[in-house]
Formats: C-alpha cells, structure tokens, sequence
C-alpha cells in the first residue's frame, strides 16, 4: 500500500504553490501532502482536531489547543497557506501576521488586554496565579508604553516584535 | 478541553511507567535562558512554541514509528516489468497455493496429534506438556515454511530455567511464530478476537501463555501477579515478553515497559531485525487484520530475518526498573540496527498525560517569575 491516496499533479502542485505564496518548494508541498494524507487517516479530505492530537508531541504543546482552532478541519492547501509562515521564505511581516491572528481570538483585528492574558495563561497553566499574572502584564504593558484598557493593533505587534526579528522557522524533510 | 469519544487521556497509573520524556524531547527554548529585565516583547513572542507545534506538525519521530515502509517497486521498465509480471503469476499462481497446500497438511497433522494427546494424556502432564510443546513448534515450522521464512538465528539457544524471562522487540504477530519456532515460549499477548483468539485460548493456552487487555485498566495488578507466578514455577515454559506493548516497524523502538523488569529475575533479551528485501513484514494493525497481513506474506517470494539472542542481563545495583529496561532496549536497539524513540507505545491508543504539557508550562513559568525578580 502506497503512503499517498492519491497523486498531486503538477497542476495541483501549482495551484497550491500559489496559493501559499510561494513559501514553499514543489517538493516540499509533495512531502507536505505525502504528511497530510498520513494524519488525515480517515481520508476525509480535511485533518481533523483528534487527527492532530493524535501526534503526541503536538499534544503537549501549551497552543495546541488555540492552533486548533485554526487548524481544524482545514483542507490541503488550506493546510499548506497555515504553515507558510514557518517557511524560511517568509516574511518577518508574515511572522508577526501568524502570531496576531492567535492572539486575536475573536478576528476583530486588534488583541486586548483580555487575549494576552489568555495566551499567557495557556503557557504558564497554574504555576503563576491569575492576580500574578495579570500583574505582570500590566505591569510590562506600562513599561513599554500601553495603558491596561488599550488595545494592540498589528501595527504595535511589528514594532514590538519587529526588533530583532523572529526565529520561527521549521525544516520539511525531503526524500 | 473535550476528549471526543476513541482517545481517553491516558491515566496516571500507566505514568508510572515512563521515564521523564523531557529529557529527551527537542526544546529550543530552553537551550539558551533569557535574562535581563522583563519586557512586554517577551511575553509576547511565542514563537519558540509555535516552532515546536509546527514542527510536530510537519514530522514526529512517533508517527514514523508506526510508517509502513513496503520495499521500492523495480518494475518501472520495458523488461522489468514483463519480469515482474511472470513474478507475480508465479507467487499468486504457484506458490501461494502451494504454500496454502503445506499450511493445510500442517494443522492436519498438528490437530490429529495434538487433540488425542491433549484428551488422553490427562493425567500424565509433564509427558502431555512435552509433546504439546513439540506440537506447537512443529506447527510454527510449517507457519514459517508456508511464508518461506528465512530465518537466520545467532547466539546460544535459550534454556529452560526458572527465574529467568526473554524481551525482545516487536514489529508483527508472526515474531511469536519465529521465535516459537525455535522454543516453547509462553507469551503474554493481548487478547485478540475472530480465529486468533481462539487459538489463543485453546492450543496456547496449554503453553502457560498469559493474556491481558490494553483497554482495562485494573488488568495490570492482575496480569502483574500471573507473571511473577509464572516465572517462579520451575515446570513451566520460559516466558517471553515483548515490552514495547505495541507493533512497530522495525526501524525504531518505543519505551520498554517496565512491568517485565522488576520480576526479579534475569532478563535475556532477543533482537529481531527483517530484512525487508522482499515484504516489509510490520503488521500495520491499523491498516491491516491479521488475515490480510498473513495473506500478503503468503504470496511474497520470502520472510528474510535475524534473530540474536544476546547476553542475559540482571539489574544492576542501584538501577531503578525504568533505568534497567532502558539499557536493554539499548542492547536490542544496538544489535538490531534500530532507532530509539522516547514514546510510549499505548500512546497509539490514548493520549499523552496533561503532565508533560504541565512541565512546559511550569518551566516558562519559573522563567518569568525570575526575571521578574532580577529587576
């Protein structure tokens, strides 16, 4: 039995290529969706949430959670675009883009006080309590400059972020 | 967080099995400490764990565990293929009937020893016992022989002794088949259904074999106290334990399982490695029943495979349980050209427990906490 369903052709490859900005080497999409046929084990199409958590190192990821809201049920190149930013050929602007929508939880295009605190809390789980935590942050928001009620916009995201860059990359393996 | 209804997060009494699998699990963020005054951007770069996720997403070292790797087709050319035409005639044609022809003359002439001896001989055990165990070899040579197995066995052949149990690793049923082959080992299995299991429970049984169920949980005291039982009785057969708990596909192993580690007794360890020239022998279990992967060996040219039985090894003085199990399955891993992965086998079945995330989250946490102090 062979490791993909079925075959990409190089009009798929294209298209996909395409659609993920070319973020990604013809290869790489073909091992990509030779990976994605191996976790969409009920050849639905899409990977679903228990499909992912299935792979024990995403499951004990602190996000895992929060990516799967994204994620979940996504088709290929669907699937493809979501990792685009984790290619090397990214942008630092797509870096910070990936990383605001997480935060931005409800899609209204700025992060709140309230999302910070969310994210912070799914990374530190119960080893800081939650008046500690919310001290911390406001206490790091005044440094640099925001008041406690004020919401960040992506503009915000690239000038904190922005210097000295990010670090986000991750390597497709390629036979 | 919901656990939709097939994997139940994995309960704290299997924890105790493993070993702290942070110590072998890639984190990039730990490998430099961040220092200085805390900083809005350091709360909000999550990028590090974003890599990890990522990165598990793209490729884990579990998943390529249980990747079947059939053997590269040679048949992509104008005389090649014509070739492995006339070889697929000849397998499914030829010798898959007359393999089926052997197998067949096999059980005959197994059950029409082994039903009289088994009723008759009730009273006379030790003699019923040893030509039931002859039986069941002679039933596994017709096995081997009905995939035409090549199997190439290195090092003393083991002994019946008490105190003492075999481990080896674990890629496919027919492992038990190989190495029954060559000795009446007791196995402890997993229960199976359909014709399997009523094999287990009637030849095997007679074996001194022990049979558990992965999905009960209060199983494992009980299942615990037969194996130490077993390996006490001197009359009964050498025990055979396959640790990793799981099929793998013979190019990595997962944890060992310390339940056959802490008996007390010595640990001989058997290494299997199949040449996969020919059939990848990994049962897929699930991709496959057994049926169908028997099937598929039956009408493959041969079973090519190494089997090494190594040296006994016992606990050494101050080593835990976990620690001795993981220097046998070093010694397997070693001998049979196989990859460690720090997984737990079950973990095909259930989740990883909330504990490894937990210690993620404390370590970030415990970060945080101190440079809040350093200002």
């Amino acid at each position: 039995m062979g490791n993909s369903s079925s075959m990409l052709t190089q009009y798929d490859i294209e298209e996909v290529q395409g659609h993920c900005n070319h973020a990604f080497s013809q290869q790489e999409i073909v091992s990509l969706y030779q990976r994605f046929c191996q976790l969409d084990r009920s050849s639905g199409g899409f990977i679903s949430a228990d499909e992912f958590l299935s792979v024990p190192e995403f499951a004990v990821n602190p996000l895992a959670q929060r990516l799967l809201r994204t994620v979940d049920g996504l088709n290929f190149k669907e699937f493809v675009a979501f990792l685009s930013a984790f290619s090397p050929r990214a942008t630092l602007q797509q870096k910070i883009e990936f990383i605001f929508k997480l935060y931005d939880s409800g899609g209204k295009g700025s992060v709140s006080y309230k999302d910070i605190l969310d994210v912070l809390r799914d990374l530190t789980g119960h080893f800081i309590s939650e008046e500690q935590r919310e001290q911390v942050l406001k206490q790091v928001l005044e440094e640099a400059g925001y008041r406690k009620d004020s919401s960040l916009v992506f503009a915000d995201f690239v000038k904190i972020l922005g210097n000295p860059g990010l670090k986000m990359e991750v390597e497709v393996p390629v036979d | 967080m919901s656990d939709p209804g097939k994997l139940n997060t994995s309960s704290s009494e299997l924890d105790l099995d493993r070993p702290n699998i942070e110590d072998y699990l890639p984190s990039g963020a730990s490998i430099h400490e961040p220092h200085g005054q805390l900083r809005l951007r350091d709360l909000l770069d999550i990028s590090p764990t974003l890599t990890e996720a990522a990165g598990a997403i793209i490729d884990d070292s579990f998943t390529r565990c249980f990747k079947s790797n059939p053997p590269e087709p040679w048949n992509w050319n104008v005389y090649l293929f014509p070739l492995w035409c006339c070889g697929v005639v000849v397998r499914y044609g030829i010798l898959f009937p007359v393999r089926v022809i052997v197998l067949t003359i096999g059980w005959i002439i197994f059950l029409s020893a082994y039903i009289p001896v088994h009723v008759l001989l009730k009273g006379h055990d030790k003699l019923r016992k040893k030509i039931e165990r002859y039986l069941v070899e002679l039933i596994c040579s017709f096995f081997v022989a009905s995939w035409t197995g090549v199997v190439k066995y290195h090092g003393p052949r083991p002994s019946m002794r008490p105190k003492q149990v075999f481990v080896s690793n674990h890629t496919s049923m027919i492992d038990f088949i190989v190495l029954e082959q060559m000795t009446p080992f007791a196995v402890i299995m997993q229960k199976h259904p359909g014709w399997v299991g009523l094999l287990q429970s009637t030849i095997l049984d007679s074996l001194g074999c022990i049979w558990f169920n992965r999905s009960e949980a209060k199983d494992r005291e009980t299942v615990a106290k037969k194996l130490r039982d077993h390996v006490q009785g001197s009359d009964n057969n050498p025990l055979l334990i396959f640790p990793e708990g799981t099929c793998v596909n013979n190019h990595y192993t997962v944890m060992f399982k310390k339940g056959a580690f802490e008996l007390g007794c010595t640990v001989c360890p058997i290494a299997v490695k199949y040449n996969k020239i020919f059939v990848d022998a990994f049962w897929n279990s699930r991709k496959q029943s057994f049926t169908m992967h028997l099937l598929q060996l039956m009408t493959s040219w041969a079973v090519v495979c190494d089997v090494w039985y190594l040296e006994p090894q016992t606990l050494k003085h101050g080593e835990t349980a976990i620690e001795f199990a993981e220097r046998v399955r070093d010694i397997i891993s070693v001998r049979a050209g196989l990859k460690k992965v720090p997984w737990d086998g079950y973990l095909k079945y259930s989740r990883p427990s909330p504990k490894h995330r937990e210690l993620k989250q404390q370590s970030f946490a415990e970060t945080i906490l101190r440079r809040l102090e350093e200002r």
